[in-house]
């Protein structure tokens, strides 16, 4: 039967990508764990290498337990097209692989996940691209941070740790300006909570490994292509526009159209740089996408209970979660996340780093490891773990200062998730 | 970009979205396919698509004047569409928006039932022209993806199919990496 109506969001987030099995009718999507798959015939091969149709070749670049999981997030962000990788800093480094050439610049925001911050610093540098921080907060700093070698403009929907949530469609008119696309990390929010596209994300990405997988199993990540970006029209882009001399001179956005980002990351830079995803965390990762809604409804709510809770404590001075009533970034939340502020957000306490250091050793139910978006609730001092490489300024300007805790409340009973709480801030 | 040219205040039906049905019935019905505008370089996506539909079955009959007489992929190619001397069921543009109202007028005259502007080809002119006429028509699409979407093959690629289905895929006798694409029931 065909369809006629668009499927809803909770439709999508089980059916989308995934037809029962044409070999064998299993419902469920089977892992293909294999390297590797038979040619009908020699021309189809030659038709393959040459990208001139559909199929699998080799799982470093394709797998079908794989494309199930990059059309499901495609279709729940809006997108034309995904590509699965290995990570979520494997889907950056393919991203500006694709887009930026050597001497190239792109604009961050400032308030980003500390391993981003490294990753643009430190590793980006040896390839040659250049990262000018701007500030969440501060939208104009965007537009003062654009030079004639800006590619790209990179921000988190929701940031991590600190809670604050940002103004994407404000930004997305800088980039559209600039004639840059907007890369939004979308990994906090997910698309049940954020649809980035909708509010002028070119491009998205994901790591897989938090919310979307959401059971703490599998390390993965996801680049999104809106097909929103004339690559084209741009001629910024030589990748995309110009001919390709490994693929015989194609051109990526001639020929793929409003589907050539994603298939240009897949072909070109996953190919020859080869961070691919596991068949098998493809498929955990897909099951636990089955159930998204659900489980963001009720990180949301449980979040915003803890917080509201933790905020009445006398030992917490501050609670930033943008979901609280009076909260600076509570306008931002209503119009870019209606449903909930998600399950990530940080407080302050009095006595500072020790203090911090002391209560991720006191808990019994919350977790103390370097992760967020698990079905268990999670803690963690930022200051002396995930962003300790950075410098004091680098901390705090992230949202990751000496006093600050962060949480990724969890599916465990609401109550029972407070009362771990009060007892470790009993006991500090 | 998509040029909209010369777009009527009413149009026959609407040509910013068609439904799977609709694409499917075509793409189900007609088999035999004038490609106005083929290409003999092998890496065009007009020789991608000729290529690909080939082998899904379709019969194509190359259409570029200036490789009149020559051949594409085994294909005679013929100078303008009135040449052909048999019937043609879709008549593919892959040229600009501006040819399209030519090749449009060709397809009514030889009883073509669908005219197909590729991606990124629009003409309303032409298209309330055919429909007047009886034909089908369907504009800022390809073909290739389309059978791709509905095949299920594009999937396999990432792409986002936009469409959801709890039947098994038809697998072509060609092999496993060869679908059919859903009937139109």
């Amino acid at each position: 039967m065909v369809m006629e109506k668009a499927p809803a969001f909770s439709t999508l987030a089980i059916h989308a990508g995934a037809q029962p099995d044409p070999a064998t009718g299993a419902r469920a999507t089977p892992i293909y764990q294999t390297t590797s798959y038979v040619f009908d015939d020699v021309d189809h091969a030659a038709a393959l290498f040459n990208l001139e149709t559909f199929g699998n070749i080799y799982t470093r670049i394709m797998n079908p337990t794989q494309a199930v999981l990059e059309e499901r997030v495609a279709a729940l962000e809006g997108g034309t097209a995904a590509l699965a990788v290995a990570s979520g800093h494997a889907a950056q480094c393919v991203i500006f692989h694709t887009l930026l050439s050597p001497g190239d610049e792109f604009v961050a925001a400032r308030q980003l996940y500390g391993g981003s911050i490294n990753q643009f610093n430190h590793a980006f540098k040896k390839f040659g691209w250049t990262v000018a921080w701007a500030d969440a907060d501060d939208i104009s700093s965007f537009e003062q941070a654009l030079s004639p070698n800006t590619k790209a403009i990179f921000i988190e929907s929701i940031a991590n740790p600190g809670g604050i949530v940002t103004d994407i469609e404000a930004i997305a008119k800088i980039a559209k300006t600039a004639g840059v696309p907007l890369i939004v990390d979308n990994t906090l929010a997910t698309p049940y909570l954020c649809q980035a596209k909708a509010h002028g994300a070119d491009i998205i990405v994901h790591s897989l490994t938090k919310f979307l997988g959401g059971h703490g199993n599998s390390v993965g990540g996801v680049i999104v292509d809106c097909g929103t970006f004339d690559w084209i029209g741009s001629g910024k882009y030589p990748t995309l526009s110009e001919p390709c001399e490994s693929y015989n001179g194609i051109i990526f956005a001639e020929t793929f159209g409003d589907f050539a980002f994603a298939i240009a990351c897949r072909v070109l830079a996953l190919r020859d740089l080869g961070p691919c995803i596991s068949p098998f965390n493809a498929f955990l990762i897909l099951t636990g996408i089955e159930t998204l809604p659900l489980r963001l409804q009720a990180h949301s709510d449980n979040a915003a209970a803890v917080a509201a809770w933790l905020q009445t404590h006398d030992k917490v001075v501050w609670v930033n979660y943008a979901g609280l009533d009076g909260n600076r970034y509570q306008s931002l939340a209503k119009k870019y996340c209606p449903k909930g502020a998600g399950a990530v957000f940080t407080f302050g306490l009095q006595g500072g780093y020790e203090a911090g250091v002391n209560l991720v050793g006191k808990v019994n139910l919350f977790s103390h490891l370097a992760n967020i978006g698990d079905t268990r609730s999670l803690i963690i001092h930022p200051a002396s773990t995930t962003h300790s490489q950075l410098t004091p300024d680098q901390r705090r300007s992230a949202g990751a200062g000496d006093d600050v805790v962060r949480l990724s409340v969890g599916l465990e009973d609401k109550d029972d998730i407070i009362a771990d709480l009060d007892q470790a801030l009993a006991q500090i | 970009m998509v040029r909209h040219l010369n777009r009527p205040t009413h149009s026959v039906m609407n040509h910013d979205a068609y439904s799977d049905r609709y694409i499917l019935d075509i793409l189900n019905t007609h088999k035999i396919i004038a490609m106005v505008g083929a290409s003999a370089n092998k890496v065009r996506p007009s020789y991608f698509a000729m290529k690909y539909l080939m082998a899904k079955g379709y019969r194509i009959i190359p259409v570029n004047p200036g490789l009149a007489g020559q051949n594409i992929l085994g294909q005679t190619v013929y100078s303008r569409v009135t040449e052909i001397g048999e019937p043609v069921g879709i008549v593919d543009i892959f040229r600009n928006s501006e040819a399209a109202l030519a090749i449009t007028k060709d397809a009514i005259t030889i009883g073509a039932k669908v005219v197909w502007m590729q991606l990124g080809v629009r003409n309303d002119e032409a298209a309330a022209l055919a429909e007047q006429a009886g034909l089908k028509v369907v504009m800022n699409r390809c073909p290739k993806i389309e059978y791709g979407r509905h095949s299920g093959e594009i999937s396999w690629a990432g792409v986002n199919s936009r469409t959801i289905s709890s039947v098994r895929p038809k697998l072509a006798p060609r092999g496993y990496q060869h679908r059919l694409i859903r009937s139109s029931d």
